[in-house]
């Protein structure tokens, strides 16, 4: 574990002069200072980056969230957005000298509007809340990452979360369609999809915290398929499914989602949740097709045809909802299952070319064994993003940098081969030192310039995405002079 | 130091549970406090995350026991982890760890010295109920007063039932037709006091099936309460009598109607050692609803024709895993149309002596559970914990609503063997 920004929160007397003034702007009960409370917030998801906040505060309005942030910028301390606390990537990772603005109150479905299929809800509001909300009129909201049930809105938002289904429905910035933000400065901003001009609800998605808080969310609400067919397939190794992925897409066929879990990966999830996938298989495919039942019954018979043709063993039809929950639950548990099978573990989240899969996945086999580092793997096949699971015991000396550096070459790996370091868990703090594995300086100075025309002080969320941290207005990097950009008048600096 | 609450299960927390949680957050959305109050240290991982600081070194502060009491023990984070942390272990492990080094104010102190005087001994219980049948008249009119002096007092007047006439269980019930097998039955503390009426309808429906039901007088307490509240010794003394009484009855299955009873009673040999565990493990322990879906019916049912609404205790549904069998026996009843209740696996509230050791979030909850209740229209609530009975059935008197008739599964099934017209 890494104590990302010191190990001892120091609270000086500037953050208990901040902490009384935002008491005053904030409900009673709503900032958090004692040392033992604060500590519990000193990670997300991704445990292996801790750091103590400095005050933690519980707003339940964007007017309360727009008062704190103006509060960091009159006193020049940094805040960081967290929601429910389930980010893979560390892209909530507090400061310790900084304030933790927390969406966990704000949880409210604010309206739903059938007619236009469009729901407005607060940042806290749990992914699945919003399908719960509107599954009895025969909506729901797509994007379905695996913890939907806990992971909230305005994270999905930061992130521009995925799930399984993205596959053929797109990720969290293909749903939504308005957002009420607290800029940077404090101010409380609307940014919605039919504005002409820049698309700055496309650049908002997805920036992991670093352009401001999202307050409200307004997104786009999908009728429920007809008919949903959902198949398991096992095959004896993953070579045979991934032939089967790449054959059911070449055949045109788009599927809702196409999944892949291997064996390491099947047996954590089977001593999780017994979800009883088949005995022996190297590999199970979780195939979803939806849409009009006469189409999905057509596809459905020839994703079975491919799959058999491809070797799988076994193949199984969920008929109704629960054998569909049966079959997802292997799928859904699976990251936190792996702790049934290792102390601790790395998630990765690389994606390739779908046809790079088989000898990626053959490149971390070999990465596995040269380094005594079991890698379990999960991935959305379909889209060629992967989940691989590095586990390690984190009691034995050498294993957690060992680990490290097997999951540095796997994305390494997924760079070479034309992909990427991350599919759908955002960079955060953890990646951000592999962009420049990706991006050239130039590339990365140009984000920065988009960085700090919202956040001209780097007070939001900072030291995330950026291998280095830089404040704005500075010359980046080792360049002297003008950025090319803004010497070319392309670009300005603010 | 107190007997009772001098460890058997351990010294302290096991840091090897702790380390289980891979803190992926899955818990939250299940968990009460959570849901109430929106804060990480209010939550099964945020919790977690203390023992883990009290592990490394840190003092339990005031602070941080009260996230630990405020914590109700309905193990729905249990049923939601995917990497099977056993919280039940280590928030018993923890409740013990703070009575033995947490000093509490005064008040509390008094208001638990009450509870664990009084719940688990069934005699004095009796004794508490002579001033209940003061009438509800008089008790709404101290009710201010009280709220004033101990909202805990306040909340234990507020819950006690209408009293009922208490009737002697006989020691044997013989079967009815031929005898399936022979089981003791568990009366316990509240359920036996509180809800005779809910005794004598298990007795007669296991006897309808075919079953010879024993009853030890013999038996006390099982040991739930002191376990649940960090007094470990308290629950092994009170285990190892309730193990005794059913060796003297000679029988080798207990059927247990009160959801807490019966998952404390499952996990004895987890709270004994030696011999004792083994004695424990000779016992089989089946929650009613799971014993009669096992042993399948045989009487009659007649028709109820009436609207359900099963409510799931935490202690039926997460500590034990059982939620289908009562539904598929209420089910089984011609006539009756059984609904759900929105959020079912969040907890009314209740959980042992929460709504009175904790009376404002126990309030809270009860008020959301009535109001879920309520929206599903049915004319019977059917609960099968003693304490959510109480708890839900005050939290809709104060919500003023038209009183909704309780029962336990019990009483459905005996009205339906018996072809009553009216639950009782």
């Amino acid at each position: 574990m890494t104590d990302t920004t010191g190990a001892t929160p120091v609270r000086g007397p500037a953050l208990d002069r901040i902490a009384r003034r935002l008491a005053a702007v904030l409900p009673p009960g709503a900032v958090i200072t004692d040392p033992v409370r604060l500590r519990t917030y000193e990670c997300d998801g991704l445990t292996h980056h801790r750091a103590v906040p400095g005050v933690v505060v519980l707003p339940e309005t964007a007017g309360q969230i727009a008062a704190v942030v103006r509060i960091c910028n009159e006193y020049g301390v940094p805040f960081v957005a967290r929601g429910a606390g389930t980010g893979l990537s560390g892209g909530a990772l507090p400061r310790t000298d900084g304030v933790l603005v927390v969406t966990s109150r704000m949880r409210r479905v604010l309206e739903v509007d059938l007619p236009n299929r469009r729901a407005v809800v607060e940042p806290g509001v749990t992914n699945l809340a919003i399908t719960e909300a509107v599954r009895p009129h025969g909506y729901y909201y797509a994007p379905d990452p695996s913890s939907q049930q806990v992971c909230t809105i305005g994270g999905n938002v930061a992130e521009n979360s995925g799930g399984a289904h993205c596959l053929k429905y797109g990720f969290t910035v293909n749903h939504v369609l308005a957002l009420e933000i607290v800029t940077p400065d404090g101010d409380i901003v609307t940014l919605d999809a039919d504005d002409p001009g820049y698309d700055l609800l496309g650049a908002f998605v997805g920036s992991e915290g670093t352009l401001g808080i999202t307050t409200k969310v307004t997104v786009r609400l999908l009728r429920a398929p007809e008919a949903v067919t959902t198949l398991l397939a096992a095959f004896g190794s993953i070579e045979q499914g991934g032939r089967a992925v790449s054959a059911i897409i070449g055949g045109g066929i788009v599927p809702a989602a196409i999944e892949m879990m291997d064996a390491l990966a099947i047996e954590a999830a089977e001593a999780a949740v017994a979800c009883a996938y088949p005995a022996g298989a190297g590999a199970v495919l979780i195939v979803e097709l939806d849409g009009p039942a006469a189409e999905t019954a057509l596809q459905s018979a020839e994703v079975e045809r491919v799959c058999l043709e491809s070797g799988a063993f076994e193949l199984r039809t969920a008929a109704d909802p629960a054998e569909r929950a049966a079959i997802w639950k292997g799928r859904r548990s699976a990251f936190a299952a792996v702790g049934r099978i290792s102390p601790a573990y790395i998630v990765q989240d690389g994606v390739v070319p779908r046809t790079a899969l088989p000898g990626v996945l053959a490149s971390i086999d070999r990465l596995s064994a040269e380094h005594g580092i079991r890698v379990a793997n999960v991935f959305h096949a379909g889209d060629g993003n992967l989940h691989p699971l590095v586990l390690f015991d984190d009691a034995e000396p050498g294993a957690a940098e060992r680990a490290e550096a097997v999951s540095g070459r796997i994305l390494d790996l997924c760079v070479e081969h034309g992909g990427s370091i991350t599919g759908e868990h955002g960079v955060g703090v953890d990646k951000a030192r592999y962009m420049p594995k990706m991006f050239t300086d130039d590339d990365l100075d140009t984000m920065q310039l988009v960085r700090c025309a919202f956040d001209s002080r780097g007070l939001s969320n900072p030291g995330k995405v950026f291998p280095t941290p830089r404040l704005c207005g500075e010359v980046p990097g080792v360049r002297r002079g003008a950025h090319p950009l803004v010497e070319s008048g392309r670009a300005e600096q603010f | 130091m107190d007997p009772d609450i001098d460890p058997r299960i351990g010294p302290g927390i096991d840091p090897g549970l702790i380390g289980d949680c891979v803190h992926c957050g899955f818990c939250l959305p299940s968990c009460p406090t959570y849901v109430l109050w929106g804060e990480e240290m209010d939550s099964p991982r945020g919790r977690i995350h203390l023992m883990g600081q009290h592990v490394a070194g840190t003092p339990v502060t005031g602070e941080m026991a009260g996230h630990f009491d405020a914590c109700l023990g309905c193990m729905a984070c249990v049923t939601a982890c995917p990497s099977g942390v056993r919280y039940d272990r280590l928030i018993e492990q923890t409740r013990a760890v703070v009575e033995r080094e947490h000093v509490r104010p005064p008040a509390d102190r008094a208001v638990r010295e009450l509870v664990f005087r009084l719940f688990p001994y069934p005699r004095r219980l009796r004794a508490m109920r002579l001033p209940l049948r003061l009438g509800t008249g008089l008790r709404r009119r101290i009710a201010p007063a009280l709220e004033r002096v101990s909202p805990s007092l306040a909340a234990l007047a507020d819950l006690a039932p209408e009293p009922v006439r208490h009737r002697r269980l006989p020691r044997r019930v013989r079967a009815v037709g031929r005898r399936r097998a022979t089981v003791g039955l568990l009366t316990g503390c509240v359920q036996g006091e509180f809800f005779p009426q809910v005794n004598a309808a298990t007795a007669r429906v296991l006897a309808m099936e075919g079953c010879e039901v024993v009853i030890p007088p013999a038996q006390g307490c099982c040991g739930a309460l002191s376990l649940h509240s960090g007094r470990p010794g308290q629950a092994a003394r009170f285990a190892r009598r309730t193990i005794a009484a059913f060796e003297r009855a000679g029988v080798d299955t207990v059927v247990v109607n009160a959801a807490g009873c019966g998952s404390t009673m499952k996990d004895y040999t987890g709270i004994l050692d030696g011999g004792w565990a083994d004695r424990a493990a000779a016992i089989r322990v089946a929650d009613l609803a799971e014993y009669l879906v096992e042993l399948g019916p045989v009487a009659t049912r007649h028709p109820l024709p009436l609207t359900a609404a099963y409510h799931d205790a935490c202690h039926l549904a997460h500590a034990q895993g059982i939620r289908s069998q009562p539904r598929e026996l209420l089910a089984a009843v011609p006539g009756l149309e059984l609904r759900e209740i929105a959020e079912s696996a969040i907890c009314c509230g209740s959980a042992g002596t929460y709504n009175i050791l904790q009376p404002e979030a126990a309030r809270e909850l009860g008020d959301r559970k009535a109001e879920r209740v309520l929206a599903t229209g049915a004319d019977l609530l059917v609960s099968a914990n003693p304490g959510c009975t109480m708890q839900i059935t005050a939290a809709i008197r104060r919500a003023g609503a038209t009183p909704i008739p309780v029962a336990h599964t019990a009483q459905v099934l005996d009205a339906s063997l018996r072809a009553l017209r009216e639950i009782g």
